[in-house]
């Protein structure tokens, strides 16, 4: 029975991948898989707000170097020897430029796409969390960081196609066109296989003591350094890591998105990652995936509905989610929210006084006698 | 030499901008720690506070007194930013109090919706939005007062609310089939503002050419400074704004209304980002994203001058202004025309205005691994309590 | 001009020199000179102000001195991060208790507990036996055993200055700072705090900082008196006790606020 509580959730899941390329229309099965691909950034914002207490308001910069490594690599993938992606020419480049070579190589792109997240995360992260910079100081210097990177790659046209981004659904992998609807099927599943792996990641760094030392951080720094750790190295740590699977979202966002723009470096973008986290509830690693998801659906209905409200609903949700909800959805599902409006529309729970006595099921049925002996009415 | 005047002159005009917008955000977080993610749209509410009265000045009776509109707009933008600023820490702030990060969302989430307020907002959406907010306070008196006791009046009360949202949805979409009433007032394109002419010239001084609006910013600055060190110095409410920064409990004993305090100087911080955005018309047009151009800026800001200190957000606005235009104009390069071909291409790659701002955010994080607490730091034990 | 007390024979095991802190030229400290014998067990005392706090934060590194020297077991600690203070074998207790509310008093332990504190080592090591048996020895010391799997958050105050203790002791430190102990706790649980760093002094090197006179007499141990950032003399209880400077001090003849 235990078995099957564990088991049926996954099995649940892999019956909805399955299931869900075949009932969905591309254009949804697309936009889920986009949704469910930003699941895994959302993942990592996660783990370094809801556990370890710093609040990156930058996360755009991991998620657009990811998206990068992949459409450049896309860009060179179907050229013929010699050739040279197309708006190069526009730019009167006659060369590719040196740091473009290795992405030929699939075995270095797909590294890069975590790894290079990674180091710049850890590199960044080292240099502040060193220096004792946290709380509202460490979010501002991301988003300071994060404008930086939008600058810069809005403003190298002739290194990496500036504003313009990279195109990567006119690719080929395999001969099949990544703008294709096999293919997003494919990428789709990939999405799901990733989401999961992240999922069980994420939970494996936060059960043990390594979570701990994480939830330690977040709620009294001093006190562990003063135990003997060296908090600069787990925030290090876990910024490189939350880094790398925001690389890994951004990649696969990219070949479902058929672009990457300097727009996923965008300051409003990374502080929406945020609030799918809040509306999920920080601190919980399902209730970032369903967050990332439920909010980015609301957003495509809503956007194709009513643009102009989307502002006004997303503004109002940050407020709401922060004023009523701290810990989000999930907390406020798990804390028992739905029984707090039942008891106030009037079916409160019987809270037993001696739950000994009280859940006893020969007391309950001898309880139940005694009131069916009372007259209609109730007791006097 | 002249050049190096110039330039220089440019950037202090632009640090002068931003010593002014980051002036509020700098006292409200000195005070109360919290970083007000939309302060960049209470520069915006000054800025089109400033187009209104522009407008008003510019026909019909008032036409006369056009050339000093600027001088009627200063206060009204104060009053106008201040003001929302008031609401903003009466509804959402003081309910977040010690949970900065908290606040760092719900204001940004107060900046979307003040960014999209001045695209849609129409007299129908405005009829809208006054009768579901009075309904919505209303609805209250009206419930028999029994009600304000049952389990399921958190309930009734949102749900209050709702209904009075709906209705001045209904309302305004229904008075948004009239012409007159639907026509926004802004909407989401960039506006000018006309500066009256004397703030369209320029004065020769010393033999550089120097643009009236320019210097009227810089004034503008000066004299906001003095007023915000005297008002901190001398006057009865700041010398209680500073022992609220220096030690909010104790103060709290000795009688000073804490609440009062932080109400009044987020209005007086609101306010001075009302200014901040009257001063930024003389330079381009108005529009919704207009405060999303100076946040990050005055978030350096404060970073790089600390807190609790007046001169360190002085010297590091003015620094990063001045820097910032330095770089990106290129002018390095016309002053120093000899210059080594490395160190020559090495300033054209950053000789924009996005890649100054690369450069110079560079420079900050550098100079933080030197002195993490910026430029001008608190000591003492107190601060890492 | 120090009060009479037994020069240790064996070499200090942590010794402040001169040691003088200066905040935007308030002193804190103030040519501070203490030493610590191994095994020993002493009181500091002293009114407000007095640098108590400070005193412990030049110790464990949180504070760097102005001038002087603070040296542990032949070295100095000056310019050492905190961490590695900690991993010298100076622990702290801080004055309220910090614990880590979120975690349950065993998850505290098993985080404090000696071992390894790097990150690698705790996301892929787990705890020996040696030390899974230490944490629950040390439950049960401070009496928590019962409330191993609660969240340390709803302990009781005197429960919470307990668990601090014990992850105090779970270090397994040379030198024991602990600042303010019985703070807030109920006679009976001061008494068996009292009792508690009574039997870790021999093993341990305890300092106790407390305002409690009462709770120091009972530890019946040496004791320094600070003020305005110096000692202004050392002691048993009762020759401080009669030290006319020290009734100055307190009673506060001039002006001492």
């Amino acid at each position: 029975m235990a078995k099957l509580r564990t088991w049926l959730p996954w099995l649940l899941l892999v019956a909805a991948a399955l299931i869900l390329p075949a009932i969905l229309p591309p254009f949804r099965l697309n936009l889920l898989g986009r949704f469910l691909s930003l699941g895994i950034v959302a993942l990592g914002i996660d783990l370094i707000w809801g556990f370890t207490g710093m609040l990156s308001l930058g996360q755009g910069i991991f998620f657009a170097l990811g998206g990068y490594a992949i459409g450049m690599h896309l860009q060179l993938l179907s050229l013929a020897p010699g050739e040279l992606p197309e708006f190069f020419g526009l730019y009167g480049v006659k060369q590719l430029p040196v740091f473009w070579q290795p992405f030929q190589s699939f075995v270095f792109t797909g590294l890069c796409v975590w790894v290079l997240p990674a180091l710049v995360a850890g590199v960044l992260g080292y240099l502040v969390f060193r220096n004792r910079i946290k709380g509202v100081y460490f979010s501002i210097l991301t988003q300071a960081a994060l404008l930086v990177f939008f600058n810069f790659f809005n403003g190298q046209q002739k290194l990496i196609n500036g504003t313009n981004g990279l195109k990567t659904d006119t690719a080929r992998i395999f001969g099949e066109l990544v703008g294709s609807d096999a293919m997003q099927r494919n990428l789709f599943w990939l999405t799901v296989v990733f989401v999961m792996a992240a999922w069980l990641l994420c939970r494996w760094l936060t059960r043990g003591r390594f979570g701990d030392a994480l939830i330690a951080i977040r709620d009294d720094e001093p006190r562990l350094r003063f135990t003997g750790y060296n908090p600069t190295a787990y925030k290090t740590l876990v910024f490189a890591i939350a880094g790398a699977m925001a690389g890994v979202s951004g990649a696969l966002y990219t070949v479902q998105s058929g672009i990457v723009s300097p727009q996923y470096m965008a300051v409003p973008f990374s502080i929406e990652m945020v609030i799918w986290v809040a509306v999920g509830g920080r601190g919980t690693l399902i209730g970032a995936v369903l967050g990332a998801v439920l909010i980015n659906y609301a957003k495509s209905l809503v956007s194709e509905q009513l643009p102009e409200t989307w502002l006004f609903i997303q503004g109002g949700l940050f407020l709401l989610v922060v004023t009523a909800l701290p810990d989000g959805l999930v907390g406020w599902w798990r804390q028992g929210g739905p029984r707090h409006i039942k008891a106030m529309v009037g079916w409160p729970a019987l809270a037993p006084t001696y739950p000994g006595l009280d859940l006893d099921p020969a007391a309950q049925a001898e309880r139940q006698a005694f009131r069916s002996d009372l007259p209609p009415g109730g007791a006097p | 030499m002249d050049l190096l005047y110039d330039t220089l002159f440019n950037g202090l005009a632009i640090g002068s901008v931003l010593v002014l917008a980051a002036l509020g955000l700098a006292v409200v977080f000195g005070l109360m720690g919290v970083i007000n993610m939309a302060h960049g749209e209470l520069m915006m509410l000054g800025a089109y506070t400033t187009f209104v009265v522009q407008n008003l000045f510019k026909n019909g009776p008032l036409a006369g007194l056009f050339p000093i509109y600027i001088l009627v707009a200063i206060p009204l933008a104060f009053l106008v930013s201040g003001l929302a600023g008031l609401l903003l820490e009466k509804t959402v702030i003081r309910r977040l109090y010690g949970r900065p990060l908290e606040t760092l969302l719900a204001t940004w989430g107060v900046s979307l919706i003040l960014q999209q307020f001045v695209r849609s907002v129409s007299s129908a959406f405005v009829v809208g939005l006054v009768v579901a907010v009075a309904l919505g306070l209303l609805a209250p008196r009206l419930w028999p007062s029994s009600w304000a006791q049952r389990r399921w009046t958190p309930l009734l009360a949102v749900a209050s609310w709702v209904i009075s949202g709906l209705i001045g949805i209904i309302l305004a979409n229904g008075l948004g089939g009239v012409r007159v009433l639907d026509q926004p007032w802004f909407s989401a394109r960039n506006l000018d503002v006309t500066a009256p002419l004397w703030l369209r010239g320029s004065v020769e001084l010393g033999g550089v050419n120097m643009p009236t609006a320019r210097l009227f910013i810089v004034a503008l600055t000066a004299i906001a400074l003095v007023a915000v060190h005297w008002f901190l110095q001398k006057s009865v409410w700041g010398i209680r704004i500073r022992a609220v920064t220096q030690n909010r409990s104790m103060s709290d004993c000795l009688g000073i209304p804490t609440e009062t305090v932080d109400a009044l100087t987020f209005l007086v911080g609101s306010g001075l980002a009302g200014v901040a955005g009257v001063a930024v018309t003389l330079l381009g047009s108005v529009g919704p994203n207009l405060g999303g151009n100076y946040i990050v800026d005055c978030f350096m800001v404060v970073v790089l001058g600390g807190v609790g200190k007046l001169l360190g957000t002085v010297v590091a606005a003015l620094g990063i202004g001045v820097l910032s235009y330095v770089i990106g104009s290129g002018s390095l390069l016309l002053l120093w025309p000899a210059m080594p071909a490395g160190l020559n291409e090495l300033i054209t790659f950053f000789a924009t205005t996005s890649m100054a701002k690369v450069l110079v955010f560079a420079l900050i994080v550098v100079f933080l691994q030197f002195r993490p607490a910026g430029l001008f730091p608190q000591k003492g034990r107190l601060v890492e309590a | 001009m120090t009060a009479s007390i037994a020069v240790p024979l064996v070499a200090p095991l942590l010794e402040l020199r001169g040691v003088s802190v200066s905040f935007d030229g308030f002193w804190a400290l103030n040519d501070l000179n203490l030493s610590l014998a191994p095994g020993e067990l002493r009181a500091v005392i002293g009114p407000n102000g007095a640098g108590k706090t400070t005193f412990l934060d030049v110790i464990t590194g949180k504070v760097r001195p102005t001038k002087g020297d603070v040296v542990f077991r032949g070295r100095s600690l000056l310019g050492i991060a905190e961490h590695r203070i900690a991993r010298l074998g100076i622990g702290r207790k801080f004055q309220t208790p910090r614990v880590y509310q979120n975690l349950s008093p065993r998850r505290n332990l098993e985080l404090a507990v000696k071992g390894s504190h790097s990150p690698f080592n705790l996301l892929l090591g787990s705890l020996d036996s040696r030390q899974r048996q230490r944490v629950q020895e040390l439950l049960a010391v401070v009496g928590l055993e019962a409330h191993a799997s609660r969240r340390a958050g709803s302990l009781s105050h005197g429960q919470k200055q307990w668990l601090e203790i014990a992850m105090l002791l779970a270090q397994d430190p040379y030198v024991l700072l602990v600042d303010e102990p019985v703070a807030g706790l109920s006679e009976e649980e001061t008494e068996r705090t009292g009792a508690l760093l009574r039997s870790l002094a021999g093993d341990h090197t305890v300092l106790v900082i407390e305002h409690d006179m009462d709770f120091i007499r009972e530890l019946d141990c040496p004791v320094t008196v600070l003020h305005e950032g110096h000692v202004l003399c050392e002691g048993t209880m009762e020759t401080v006790q009669s030290d006319p400077r020290v009734i100055e001090v307190y009673l506060g003849v001039e002006d001492d606020v």
